[in-house]
């Protein structure tokens, strides 16, 4: 099948108003007709699924936690991005379409990107208006901060818990439709099949996780919000549950899976502490606003630093390498995350790591406490040559901004960061490939949508920080909800979809029988013993840095493992019960799959892009060296990979990439 | 370190239950509690038992899932942090650990350490929105400033993450601090007024419907909150329904 994005014809500025206005309307008493089903309840699902009810439509909403509030959109810290210009700083749709083209390396898809910058002063909007507690200057208007790879503050904020204060928002916006009646909610469900009927996507299999219950829902649509795959690397700052099953189904029923290798590894998280490791915690870009990233110029430092008999305060400011604003000097601290990662890596490789493992990097506010306490002491009429007021003031001005984020590393570590700098490494955080979709949000499978981080869209090979936030709430708020009356206008006469046929039983079948599998392999290994095994082969091959030697490497071992899953996976109890370890042997069985596509499609892709860096596609002279070497030529392209059994077996489709609006050119922060 | 585990073991909601021993060793104390617990639980796998089911999904002390009653307090000894959040450290050698679920009769117990928390949200379906449609055509996010102070405490009240120590540690199960917390983030903001009296009559009648019991102002609650929810927002209901009463 030839893939073809929809995108609309017509000036880039233009295209989404003119589609608006020409694509098919459901009017109100025939939506009352039609039902949509909603997987997946974070930003993206939770913003679609209330904002599909309010329209009118028929909403089941699924999600596997035990209430929509629970979604991992809730841990996003730092803050979402709006062109909002309220700063004045030359901030506008073009700068914010712009930089994020450009931070996503020019692999994302223009017209999608421009849609996603035009509705994005409008989330703001819509966000206060249901009473979301943004950060506020004394004047009362709202505040803003910078993230990474932009010049312009354009990033709106709820001190470390942005995300949570946005999805409390579009819960809140989904309890008065539930009350109403409009949402129908399965709490603590998980989908485990899309069904499809004459070619079209007409209801999900899922399986009640408390009771065991194999259950069928129809609809006339089904949407897909059910966020990222970063738990393939089993560490990752993803929730336990965080998963790629429901996307998966989607790829094996027909949709294609696109750039799997484009996955965000932040720079910025709490190191591993040990084998005991269940998930890394992040802490936020925004930290990058005020913390000054370094590590000791001098070997012997490192080894002092390491046998702690020498304390990061100690070493004099001319002893420490500030790499970032070293070879980034326009960007410095604020340079993207792919780039911030590699450097952190490159250190760490050369020696110069500072914990017992030496992967572990310093991020310093000693910098930003005196800067803060010198202006709060000036304000106050106080004495700005006096240390101790100077960073008592300071730590308080820390604090308001990034309290909850210095008490979660204090909890975490047991060392104190307003005194000491923080250690961080990076850590997998954001999957910026996924389900393949058109201009529409649709998939390849008719009338199965795909939204927020679960779909490719929007972000190219590398995601710039607060824009993961503001994708969500897009699609769910302001986009799907438009696009999906273009196909539905097709079904006010279908009536409800009846789930006695043959393919909902089919599709109920392979479910059950997989599900007795697990029941009754009794092997020897338990799901975690094959998820932790996965996660060390794709950090180790098809982590940060990627070579031929490795992925070649990590195809086979992912292959011989999956296998010996299936002959050795032990899973406890019954069906018919709150089983944990079932819910997790289904969701590693997939990861074990989407693993070896992903180490494939890096195979594939034989150039340095985002997050996903060759060896042997790098500058080799000038003044970038050293740096990643983007292959216009050949691959600016979407690798979309068709499903045909085995992960070898997958067929690639490509979608070329067409920039009309700009120039593509060498991404450099320097 | 090396530790006694006794933990309430309960199949199903029909279940008696009964609290089980269990030794663990080599407990590290970087661990978090639930890391501690996952090797429990590979330990029991292994050895053909099964493993003890409790709630869990971020692990950075968010999304409100993790809970666990641990030695009498929700969340375990420490303060301002989940039970995912807890560290070993916080043990000694040799220490004997009680581990029950959240009890409260709104919050029915569905296997081990695994409870039904879903009255919360049917008392946020009661009222614990505003009524603005997501279409995007609101007035401009800056049209209507909002004094700092207000915004700040709003937004202190609205970091509830609603995992239910509050009930747990409550002696008569009140879910005060919950709604509270709901109420006041909007009673705070211009945004919330119009629709202020049907929210908290409409909140504080599903919450007690739901079975949850009354405020006495122990002040357990406000101890035992993982994100610091004060009191104050108790007081600030209470005067929200005093006023809404009147006009209702």
């Amino acid at each position: 099948m030839a893939l073809d994005s929809k995108i609309p014809q017509g000036p880039l500025a233009d295209k989404w108003t003119k589609h608006k206005n020409t694509i098919d309307l459901v009017n109100p008493a025939n939506k009352r007709l039609i039902d949509v089903i909603v997987v997946g309840t974070g930003l993206a699902g939770g913003s679609a699924a209330a904002t599909l009810a309010e329209l009118g439509y028929n909403v089941k909403a699924f999600c596997f936690q035990d209430s929509p509030r629970r979604a991992h959109s809730i841990a996003a810290q730092g803050g979402i991005n709006a062109a909002k210009n309220y700063q004045g700083d030359g901030d506008s749709t073009y700068r914010l379409f712009y930089d994020t083209v450009k931070g996503g390396d020019y692999r994302s898809r223009e017209a999608n990107v421009y849609r996603l910058a035009e509705v994005s002063a409008n989330i703001i909007d819509q966000c206060v208006a249901q009473g979301v507690p943004f950060a506020r200057e004394y004047g009362g208007l709202l505040d803003n901060r910078s993230f990474g790879g932009v010049l312009v503050s354009r990033t709106f904020y709820a001190a470390g818990q942005t995300g949570q204060q946005l999805l409390l928002g579009a819960y809140s916006a989904m309890n008065r439709q539930i009350g109403r009646g409009k949402i129908k909610m399965y709490n603590r469900h998980e989908m485990l099949d899309v069904v499809k009927v004459d070619g079209k996507a007409r209801g999900i299999i899922t399986r009640n996780l408390i009771t065991g219950e194999i259950e069928r829902h129809s609809a006339h649509a089904v949407v897909l919000g059910t966020g990222g795959y970063g738990n393939v690397f089993f560490l990752s700052t993803n929730a336990m549950g965080s998963n790629v099953t429901a996307a998966w189904k989607a790829h094996k029923r027909g949709a294609y899976f696109a750039n799997p290798c484009y996955t965000q590894i932040h720079p910025t998280c709490i190191p591993v502490s040990g084998d005991h490791q269940s998930k890394l915690t992040l802490m936020s870009e925004s930290l990058r606003n005020d913390g000054r990233i370094w590590v000791p110029k001098h070997k012997k430092d490192v080894e002092a630093i390491r046998a702690k008999s020498l304390r990061p305060t100690e070493i004099a400011e001319e002893d420490r390498d500030y790499y970032l604003e070293r070879r980034y000097p326009a960007f410095g601290n604020l340079v993207p995350r792919d780039v911030a990662s590699r450097a952190a890596k490159e250190r760490c490789d050369a020696g110069y790591g500072v914990n017992a493992t030496g992967e572990a990097v310093y991020l310093d506010f000693a910098s930003a406490i005196q800067r803060y306490g010198k202006e709060q002491a000036y304000i106050k009429g106080m004495d700005v040559n006096d240390a101790a007021l100077v960073k008592k003031l300071g730590q308080e001005v820390v604090k308001t901004k990034y309290g909850n984020l210095f008490q979660m590393y204090y909890k975490i570590v047991d060392e104190d960061p307003y005194e000491t700098p923080m250690m961080i490494y990076p850590a997998v955080h954001y999957t910026m490939g996924g389900v393949w979709v058109d201009y529409n949000l649709m998939t390849t499978v008719p009338g199965l949508y795909c939204i927020g981080e679960a779909n490719f869209s929007d972000h190219g090979a590398n995601r710039l920080g607060a824009s993961a936030l503001m994708q969500g709430l897009a699609d769910g708020y302001f986009v799907l909800p438009y696009t999906i009356g273009d196909y539905l206008s097709d079904d006010i006469r279908t009536g409800p979809i009846s789930t006695d046929t043959k393919e909902f039983e089919e599709a109920e079948k392979s479910v059950k029988e997989k599900l007795d599998f697990f029941i009754n392999n009794k092997g020897k290994h338990s799901v975690d013993y094959f998820h932790k095994r996965l996660g060390k082969i794709m950090w180790n091959k098809v982590g940060m840095s990627r070579n031929v030697k490795g992925l070649t490497e990590a195809i086979s071992e992912i292959k011989a493992l999956r296998e010996q899953f299936w002959k050795e996976v032990s899973v406890p109890g019954t069906n018919e019960e709150l089983n944990e370890e079932l819910a997790k042997a289904g969701r590693v069985a997939d990861f074990l799959e989407l693993g070896e596509l992903f180490a494939k499609d890096a195979l594939v892709r034989e150039e340095s892009c985002g997050g996903h860096f060759r060896e042997d596609s790098v500058e080799l002279e000038g003044e970038q060296k050293g740096e990643a070497l983007r292959n216009d030529e050949d691959f600016a392209y979407v690798a979309a990979w068709e499903y045909k059994g085995e992960p070898s077996d997958a067929v690639l489709h490509k979608e070329e990439l067409e920039f009309k609006d700009i120039e593509l050119k060498q991404r450099s922060y320097k | 370190m090396n530790l006694t585990l006794k933990i309430w073991r309960q199949k199903n909601a029909n279940d008696k239950g009964k609290m089980v021993d269990y030794k663990i060793s080599d407990v590290s104390p970087d661990m978090s509690f639930l890391e501690m617990l996952d090797v429990l639980n590979e330990q029991l796998i292994n050895s053909g038992d099964e493993p003890v089911a409790f709630d869990h999904d971020c692990r950075e002390g968010i999304c409100g899932m993790c809970s666990l009653y641990i030695n009498g307090e929700a969340h375990g000894p420490d303060r301002g942090v989940t039970t995912c959040q807890l560290h070993m450290r916080m043990f000694k050698d040799g220490d004997t650990i009680y581990i029950e679920p959240f009890r409260a009769k709104a919050f029915p117990v569905i296997k081990d350490l695994v409870v039904d928390r879903s009255a919360f949200d049917r008392i946020q379906h009661a009222g614990g929105f505003i009524s603005v449609n997501t279409s995007g055509n609101t007035i401009d996010a800056n049209a209507i400033p909002v004094n700092k102070q207000d915004a700040d405490t709003a937004f202190e009240a609205a970091t509830c993450i609603g995992c239910g120590a509050c009930v747990a540690s409550c002696k008569n199960s009140s879910a005060m601090l919950f709604v509270g917390a709901k109420v006041s983030q909007f009673a705070l903001l211009p945004q919330g007024q119009v629709e202020a009296t049907d929210r908290v009559l409409n909140m504080v009648k599903q919450m007690d419907e739901e079975g949850f019991g009354n405020c006495t102002n122990t002040g357990a609650c406000e101890v035992e909150c993982p994100k610091g929810i004060s009191l104050e927002n108790i007081a600030r209901m209470n005067r929200e329904y005093l006023k809404a009463s009147f006009k209702g």
